[in-house]
């Protein structure tokens, strides 16, 4: 995680791979010539060069932005000084694109980002209050609640890493929101709860079931990613909602605010029937602050909103592996948003590099090279802003048409996965699986586990083994869990060996709720959020045998440090606990039962008690009464 | 012994009822018991009444030629004049008017023939809510030939005697004749009745004939402790249209001065957006005459609801948004302009919608010279935008000034744009206003306990309507004492309090617990247990009765 905060190093070393990139002179083209000749005629000082003229020319910029743009959200936070905005006039920008991802399976990967920066500060004593771009409602929720960073996702449908590979922007299922408060804030518990009820009023979500009973305060796993160096955690606050399901109504807020709604650009393309109905989607609002320059002089806040969605296109059953906008969103595209200074579709190219696995229509010129999740990948781009995109029918409807099912997919490195084992409703077990595919590097995790106070966590019984051996994580917080006030909170940073499956397991007991704390259907089982998985993998470009090939020789001994690793965020599958249950028509059972019982008991007492007892003259037997009866008739005294 | 043994049953029977009684209700009646505190509910009933008592002070100075030195001398100090008016049945209210004569001759004062000077003095300095009348000569040179009344910015008027109250009539004579026209002084620039009947609009079923004040009365926000202002310029076209306003420097400039003003009746905040591709509801009507696109007044009212879906709510407080927006057309339906009901055109085009906010439509198509090149910037003329908005900031927080009587001339008001008797106007309204509601508030929910018995009732509800019963009585002590500034503070208090109370969630939890399971529980106990108990005592009855008989 150390490696996050050396800014300055980590950017020449882009900026250095990337101008060597150009030397090496590969099918790359780029948008301005006459500064890659430049940069071309003195390669020994291309790094310096490319650094100065990136002030002045903003196609450098664009590109550079573009080298960095697809990465995670963390290793954005290295990238930031890279936006270079030389003075502009208004002090707020707005960005759009979307990068697809042909998948092997057959699927397909959108995803969608649009990012608004504004140069102010909520922070200081004058209150903001005047909005262009930036949306009013999400201003005043980070000046009224002294917000830092906000992070929210809402998520329907478990992303399969092993099938997908990574995500750009990882989301556990259901809705996930964490925030970085000022240091000025002085009841931050209070604040937090104030602000998940204001958040789900925005966002039309259950945010509001968030208390202190699934909030955590991770000690590691979650770090700022915008500018800023204070890392209390005390200011932190995480929690997830693993039941919460995701439709229309969180959309259509989302889109709102959007500066130019779902009317022009990219968003037309975000028409709900069709988003819903894929394999995954996952949308999510990231606010943080960055640095407006590369020295940081000045700061401005991002405001993030991505969509993620897989499309399954075998289950649509249209049978042909085809692939359009129009299919996708029953949309085409003719315009970018008109306030945006860049709108961009990119399409990864990567495995098709002459066009034998798919054929992309209609043909770009323009390509683009990125690091994303420690692979470099190719895309071609498309630049909505430029009319010749369009072509003549004045409509872009891009499409893919596969030619051949092969082709395999590069393994991501690390994956995880999580069960409950154990029978019966007393005891249970948790185990979480990572797995780290890397052949012969190993890596440390931080994993974080937050559990429910009702699964009873024995921590005695946690054990870490790969290999077949125990494996003792190096750094251990756990906070227990108290009953109806806090969830139970693990972290651990633990090293995973090279090809090697680590298995950690704790045992936990069910506890017993009190019966209005079960839910409308309890039998359904109880869900446990994710675990998180934060780690710096190494990169694949690294392992890459190929690449030492394509680069330079004297460029390629050394492994560069920074290159070598990424940073991934993993989610694993929420779970889903059955607690024991009571017959919940019981307690007037057994009010009916004891009152039987009372009432029985005392009747019997009370006719005890009121009755008198005498003593009666048994009455003569039948054969005494009939001999009686013959003596009177004979006139002889009874008996 | 048979009958010793038949009375030991029956004193057991006696002795188990008697616990029964004694023991077993008190238990049961303490431990299903619902928690409810005491509330103030005879000083509640005795606030629903309403009875308010309005007062202002009003000091009257004479100026030379108007009385005699001898008649001076007579002039009573203080003289105290009341109007009691009932409006709608049970509501009283009483319009007391205390009139101060002050005899003292401002000579010097009035030497100065300036028509605006009571202005510049220090001499007007006068604590809110009250005011101070100039008694002129008829033949007085300061007003104009046909005004009889002028009304100053601070709190103070001019008033010209009548010509028929030339000098030499009688004390009483020209204080009989001055009383009405005072009162009508009074009316303008402190309250009338009308004012007072749109403030308890709430309570008061109006009577068909003055629609007029209906629609006054509906048109401006409700009282409340705070408001937010939102700006928002809509541009539906931002291909062709790059808009800039200078909405920051326009704020400070113009709207500041109005509410730093009104700062003493509620807390404001201001806050702005641009809002892209926001199309209004309808469509506009092409009208070949002017080659204009025109708004029909009657389709403004469904102009509105596809542009406030845009415009979001205010996440950080609850306080009600008064929504100016400023529509650019975009440039296929340009010019647009609105059409009155007379088919005229709206010379300010712009409207606005009671309890909502204003629109303004700001055609841009002379911006865009010969030809053209999409987009246009433009700089908004943000003076003439405010101008209107600012106007119907006015009409919306109900500083309206009704139409002055004949005669009177009304000095313009100054940079701030609210004259202090116009603010004191719209304190009096509000008192009032704030008064009724916390009333309103406090008497349903005394109702509503009083009705639902299953409702607990904690400490700090009983508190809170503690605490707005007491500063209800205050304000309306304060309002009975001409303290104006007081009134306004605790009725707000009280409107504050009240409705804490209302909306405690605590008050739901109990509210739906249903008398059928109750009785679903307690049967199986209490009825096995009661019907012998019963049996036996009728039994009991019956035999003593027998006994007595024979």
């Amino acid at each position: 995680m150390a490696a996050h905060r050396c800014c300055f190093p980590v950017w020449l070393f882009i900026l250095c791979s990337f101008s060597l990139f150009i030397i090496a002179g590969s099918q790359e083209t780029t948008v301005a010539p006459e500064q890659h000749a430049s940069v071309l005629d003195n390669p020994q000082t291309a790094a310096e060069t490319a650094e100065q003229t990136a002030g002045e020319s903003g196609g450098v910029e664009e590109r550079r932005w573009e080298g960095t743009e697809v990465r995670d959200a963390a290793a954005q936070k290295q990238a930031e000084p890279a936006v270079l905005q030389p003075t502009p006039q208004p002090k707020d920008d707005f960005q759009e694109e979307l990068v697809v991802r042909p998948l092997h399976s057959g699927d397909i990967y959108a995803s969608f980002q649009f990012r608004t920066l504004w140069e102010t500060d909520f922070m200081r004593g004058n209150k903001v209050s005047h909005y262009r771009l930036f949306p009013k409602s999400l201003g005043q929720v980070i000046s009224k609640f002294s917000v830092r960073e906000l992070h929210i996702s809402f998520t329907q449908g478990y992303w399969r890493t092993m099938q997908w590979g990574q995500p750009y922007l990882p989301s556990p299922p259901g809705a996930e929101l964490w925030v970085w408060f000022q240091d000025s804030v002085t009841d931050v518990d209070a604040t937090w709860k104030e602000l998940t009820n204001v958040l789900s009023g925005i966002f039309c979500a259950s945010l509001n079931f968030i208390d202190s009973t699934n909030t955590v305060q991770p000690s590691a796993s979650f770090k700022p990613l915008g500018i800023g160096n204070v890392t209390d955690h005390r200011f932190l606050r995480y929690a997830t909602l693993p039941r919460e399901i995701v439709c229309t109504e969180n959309l259509t807020p989302w889109k709102k605010l959007l500066p130019c709604g779902s009317k022009a650009g990219l968003a037309v393309l975000l028409k709900s029937e069709k988003l819903f109905h894929s394999s995954f989607h996952s949308q999510a609002v990231h606010i943080r602050p960055v640095c407006q320059d590369w020295q940081c002089k000045t700061t401005s806040w991002e405001l993030r909103q991505t969509l993620n969605v897989v499309f399954d296109l075998h289950n649509s059953g249209q049978g042909k592996r085809e692939w359009s906008l129009f299919k996708m969103f029953s949309r085409t595209l003719t315009e970018a948003c008109p306030l945006a200074s860049s709108s961009k579709i990119y399409i990864d190219i990567t495995d098709n590099p002459e066009g034998e696995q798919f054929e992309l229509s209609p043909a770009t010129s323009l390509l683009s090279q990125a690091m994303v999740l420690g692979d470099r990948r190719t895309f071609s781009v498309y630049d909505l802003t430029q009319q010749d995109t369009f072509g003549s029918v004045r409509s872009l409807n891009l499409l893919i048409r596969w030619k051949s099912t092969e082709g395999d997919m590069l393994r991501p490195l690390l994956h995880a996965e999580r069960y409950v084992a154990g029978y019966g409703l007393q005891t249970g077990e948790i185990h979480t699986l990572m797995y780290n595919h890397h052949p012969y590097r190993s890596f440390p995790v931080l994993l974080l586990d937050s559990v429910p106070w009702y699964l009873r966590l024995y921590i005695h019984t946690l054990t870490v083994t790969s290999k077949g051996k125990d494996n003792k994580p190096s750094y251990i917080h756990y906070q227990p869990s108290k009953d109806r006030v806090r969830p139970h909170l693990l972290e651990m940073l633990v090293q995973l060996p090279p090809n090697s499956v680590t298995e950690v397991t704790v045992q936990f007991e069910r506890a017993l709720l009190k019966w209005t704390e079960y839910t409308p259907d309890p039998n359904h089982g109880f869900y446990v959020g994710s675990s998180v998985i934060s780690s710096l993998v190494p990169s694949t470009v690294a392992m890459d045998t190929n690449s030492t090939r394509e680069r330079p020789l004297f460029s390629s001994f050394f492994p560069c440090k920074e290159e070598s690793s990424y940073f991934v965020r993993v989610y694993t599958e929420p779970l889903l606990v059955n607690l024991p249950t009571p017959d919940f028509s019981m307690p007037y059972n057994v009010i009916c039962l004891t009152c039987t019982v009372v009432a029985v008991g005392y009747g019997s007492l009370y006719n005890l008690l009121t009755r008198s007892f005498q003593i009666e003259e048994p009455s003569p037997g039948l054969a005494k009464r009939i001999a009686n009866v013959i003596r009177k008739m004979r006139g002889v005294p009874p008996l | 012994m048979f009958l010793s043994e038949r009375r030991r049953g029956q004193l057991a029977a006696l002795s188990i009822a008697a616990v029964v009684i004694i023991v077993g209700v008190p238990l049961w009646w303490r431990t299903t018991e619902t928690y409810r505190a005491w509330l103030p509910v005879s000083q509640i009933k005795e606030l629903a009444k309403l009875q308010l008592q309005l007062s202002a002070d009003v000091e009257v100075v004479f100026a030379r030629g108007t009385v005699t030195p001898e008649q001076q001398k007579k002039v009573p100090l203080t003289q105290t004049q009341e109007e009691e008016r009932a409006i709608d049945g049970d509501l009283i209210i009483l319009f007391l008017i205390l009139l101060i004569r002050n005899t003292k001759l401002e000579s010097k004062f009035f030497s100065c023939h300036v028509l605006f000077l009571p202005e510049d003095t220090a001499l007007s300095e006068s604590p809110c809510g009250s005011l101070v009348v100039y008694v002129i000569p008829e033949s007085s040179s300061l007003l104009p030939e046909d005004v009889n009344v002028y009304i100053g910015q601070r709190r103070t008027a001019l008033l010209r005697i009548g010509p028929q109250m030339r000098v030499g009539k009688t004390l009483e004579q020209l204080l009989a004749h001055l009383e009405p026209r005072i009162k009508q002084v009074l009316q303008v620039m402190s309250f009338s009745h009308n004012d007072i009947t749109a403030a308890l609009s709430d309570r008061v079923r109006f009577s068909p004939d003055n629609k007029e004040s209906i629609a006054d009365s509906m048109r401006a926000f409700k009282s409340s402790p705070g408001y937010e202002i939102t700006f928002s310029l809509l541009n539906p076209d931002p291909k062709s249209h790059r808009l800039h306003w200078d909405i920051e420097g326009a704020v400070q400039t113009y709207i500041q001065p109005l509410l730093t003003k009104l700062s003493p009746v509620a807390n404001f905040s201001i806050d702005s957006q641009t809002l892209y591709y926001t199309m209004l509801g309808v469509n506009p009507r092409f009208d070949t005459s002017r080659s204009a696109y025109t708004l029909n007044a009657d389709s403004l009212a469904h102009v509105i609801n596809p542009v406030e879906a845009r415009l979001g709510s205010n996440a950080a407080s609850s306080n009600p948004v008064l929504n100016f927006l400023l529509y650019v057309p975009d440039a296929q339906h340009s010019p647009l302009y609105i059409q009155g009901r007379k088919k005229q055109e709206v010379p300010s085009n712009a409207f606005h919608s009671p309890r909502w906010g204003g629109i303004m439509v700001y055609n841009v198509n002379g911006f865009y010279g010969s030809e053209p090149e999409f987009p246009v910037d433009i700089n908004i003329d943000m003076a003439k935008v405010m101008g209107v908005f600012l106007a119907q900031l006015r009409l919306l927080l109900g500083v309206q000034s009704s139409t002055p009587p004949p005669g009177f001339l009304v000095a313009r008001c100054g940079s701030t744009g609210l004259a202090d008797w116009e603010l004191d106007r719209l304190m009096w309204s509000r008192s009032v206003e704030n008064v009724a509601t916390a009333t309103t508030t406090i008497t349903s929910l005394a109702q509503l306990l009083d009705q639902i018995g299953n409702i607990v009732i904690n400490d700090n509800i009983a508190q809170q309507v503690s605490s707005a019963v007491t500063s209800l009585q205050l304000a309306v002590a304060e309002l009975e004492a001409g303290n104006l500034g007081f009134a306004l503070q605790y009725s707000k208090e009280a409107i504050l309090a009240s409705e804490k109370a209302f909306f405690d969630p605590s008050l739901l939890h109990l509210l739906y617990f249903p008398d059928d399971q109750k009785f679903a529980i307690y049967i199986p106990l209490f009825l096995p247990m009661c019907v012998p108990i019963l049996l036996s005592l009728l039994k009991i009855v019956s035999e003593a009765r027998q006994r007595l008989e024979c």
